[in-house]
């Protein structure tokens, strides 16, 4: 296992955030964490992120603990709910930044900033703000930023949250093929079951700070293990039969 | 840039108040609200015009009154330079402890969550809702001689009541929050996902707050000086009680006035009023195209 969780606990003023969580994700495996709003998905991430600590249990990375480990130095890249792009910077500084606070040559940033503005069609955006880009670009852009400095674990909290309904779907399918080509392992966090099912290869279900199941998506809709994952499975499927669709295919 | 489309009425209610007031789109309105509008204009613009222009033309006309000369040897004459300059030296020195201070307090409270969190910020306050005078008086009773700290700052030979140190500490006092009340909305809007960001790239914190959070708060910190500047070259009560009115040592443009008025030489207050006058011109004048800057 690429990234173990052991154990984990964690309380935010006398809330339950996680309890007892624990699962492992395999290296160059995309995997969701899914569950509805307050379950404790995105507190598992900023976890593993080192954006928060856990009370107890361990956090391994590669085979090494990471808990008392910045998250500056677990090799990860993290792409924000909304993106969080510096906003008085460019596209080409947001993505270069991270490589200058490594002290990179401005020959070498420069090679890497183009190369990734490439692999996210950008090429000719490099000089834009933030906030001249659609919601579709901006996403991009924190791909490309996160992956920057060269992680080897990818970390999206809620990736499609901020963007249009309607090119969601063609954002999900693009991210999908980048984390594929790039063949960084990747952890993503989202609320929406059509969007786990038609991305993830694994998927990790929570509830109330509890890890409710763990499986490739054709089990857990097919076997789901409790009556919280059959019901929230079901329940969101009314809304999106076109997961229910692919689940069938399965 | 690209222009910014007007802001609509709703926007601006919610929005930041007053200092969008020239970019609002007028809400639709019938016969009778336009009837309203006129009337309330022509009371606003009345009221206005009685309470604070004239007043300032009197200030003007007054110091004017004896000639040129006399105006001139008013404004250049010895003591007036002095308060002049303890004046500005008050200002110079509160703006500074205020924006180190208020910087490092609304960075705290709008990215750090810790409790007793909201009784830092209504601390912070304080000086808006106490009256100066009161102010003054407690830097009497505590470093005054009969104060708490008199004995220990006497044997040290220090003086700070009735001198220049306590008219800057009064200075500081009363213009405390305008710096941190400035800042804390900005910061807090911006909330902390930037910042993480950097972090988890690898940045330190002086990298962060010089790239991150130094380009977005800056105009917001700009305008907060001004209006601390601005408080702090008038500030009258609190330095009043602390100041003990020595003539070309503790006194302040302010206190010089009030001297010269009660000692009936009603041109050279009006003179030095004018000086005080003319700052308040040009912070006005530096406030607006501050605050055009920020949109």
């Amino acid at each position: 296992m690429y990234v173990q969780m052991e154990h984990i606990y964690k309380t935010f003023d006398g809330f339950h955030a996680s309890s007892d969580v624990s699962f492992g994700v395999e290296k160059g495996q995309l995997a969701a964490l899914l569950g509805p709003s307050g379950s404790g998905k995105t507190t598992i991430l900023r976890m593993i992120a080192g954006l928060d600590r856990p009370d107890s249990g361990d956090i391994m990375i590669d085979g090494r603990r990471v808990n008392d480990l910045p998250g500056s130095r677990r090799g990860i890249g993290f792409v924000f709910q909304n993106y969080a792009l510096f906003r008085y910077m460019t596209v080409a500084d947001n993505i270069a930044f991270g490589l200058e606070v490594q002290k990179k040559s401005k020959k070498e940033i420069r090679g890497r900033v183009d190369e990734l503005l490439e692999l996210v069609s950008m090429q000719d955006l490099g000089k834009r703000y933030p906030h001249q880009l659609s919601g579709g670009q901006r996403q991009r852009v924190a791909f490309a930023r996160a992956l920057a400095p060269n992680p080897h674990l990818l970390l999206l909290d809620e990736p499609f949250a901020a963007i249009d309904a309607k090119v969601r779907r063609e954002l999900r399918t693009w991210l999908k093929e980048m984390i594929r080509r790039v063949g960084i392992t990747s952890i993503f966090v989202t609320h929406d079951q059509e969007e786990a099912m038609e991305v993830a290869d694994a998927i990790i279900i929570t509830n109330l700070g509890r890890v409710e199941q763990i499986g490739t998506p054709d089990e857990i809709c097919l076997h789901p293990q409790t009556e919280f994952v059959a019901d929230f499975i079901d329940a969101a499927r009314y809304e999106a039969l076109a997961a229910a669709r692919s689940c069938e295919e399965w | 840039m690209k222009k910014k489309a007007p802001r609509t009425y709703q926007e601006d209610i919610i929005g930041d108040g007053i200092s969008s007031i020239q970019k609002v789109r007028e809400p639709h309105r019938e016969n009778e609200g336009r009837c309203i509008k006129y009337v309330l204009i022509g009371v606003c613009t009345l009221f206005l015009f009685v309470m604070l222009v004239l007043p300032l033309i009197v200030v003007v006309t007054n110091a004017l009154r004896d000639g040129w000369a006399a105006y001139r040897e008013a404004v250049i004459d010895e003591y007036t330079v002095k308060a002049l300059q303890l004046t500005l030296f008050a200002a110079v020195a509160a703006v500074t402890v205020n924006t180190v201070f208020g910087l490092f307090a609304s960075y705290l409270l709008s990215k750090f969550y810790f409790r007793g969190r909201q009784i830092l910020a209504a601390l912070i306050d304080i000086p808006f809702s106490i009256s100066p005078v009161i102010a003054g008086l407690v830097f009497i009773l505590t470093f005054g001689n009969v104060g708490w700290m008199g004995e220990f700052l006497k044997a040290h030979g220090i003086r700070i009541v009735f001198a220049v140190p306590g008219v800057v500490l009064a200075t500081i006092f009363v213009t405390f929050p305008f710096v941190f009340r400035e800042l804390f909305p900005v910061l807090n809007a911006q909330g902390k996902d930037e910042e993480e960001a950097a972090a988890l790239m690898g940045a330190g914190g002086f990298t962060i707050f010089r790239r991150i959070t130094f380009p977005h708060i800056k105009w917001a910190l700009l305008y907060g000086v001004i209006l601390c500047a601005a408080r702090a070259l008038g500030e009258f009560g609190a330095v009043s009680v602390i100041s003990g009115h020595l003539r070309g040592k503790t006194n302040t443009l302010p206190l010089h006035v009030e001297i010269l008025y009660n000692e009936f030489n009603t041109t050279a207050a009006f003179a030095v009023s004018s000086i005080l006058v003319v700052l308040a011109v040009l912070i006005l004048i530096a406030r607006n195209i501050v605050e055009w800057r920020k949109e």
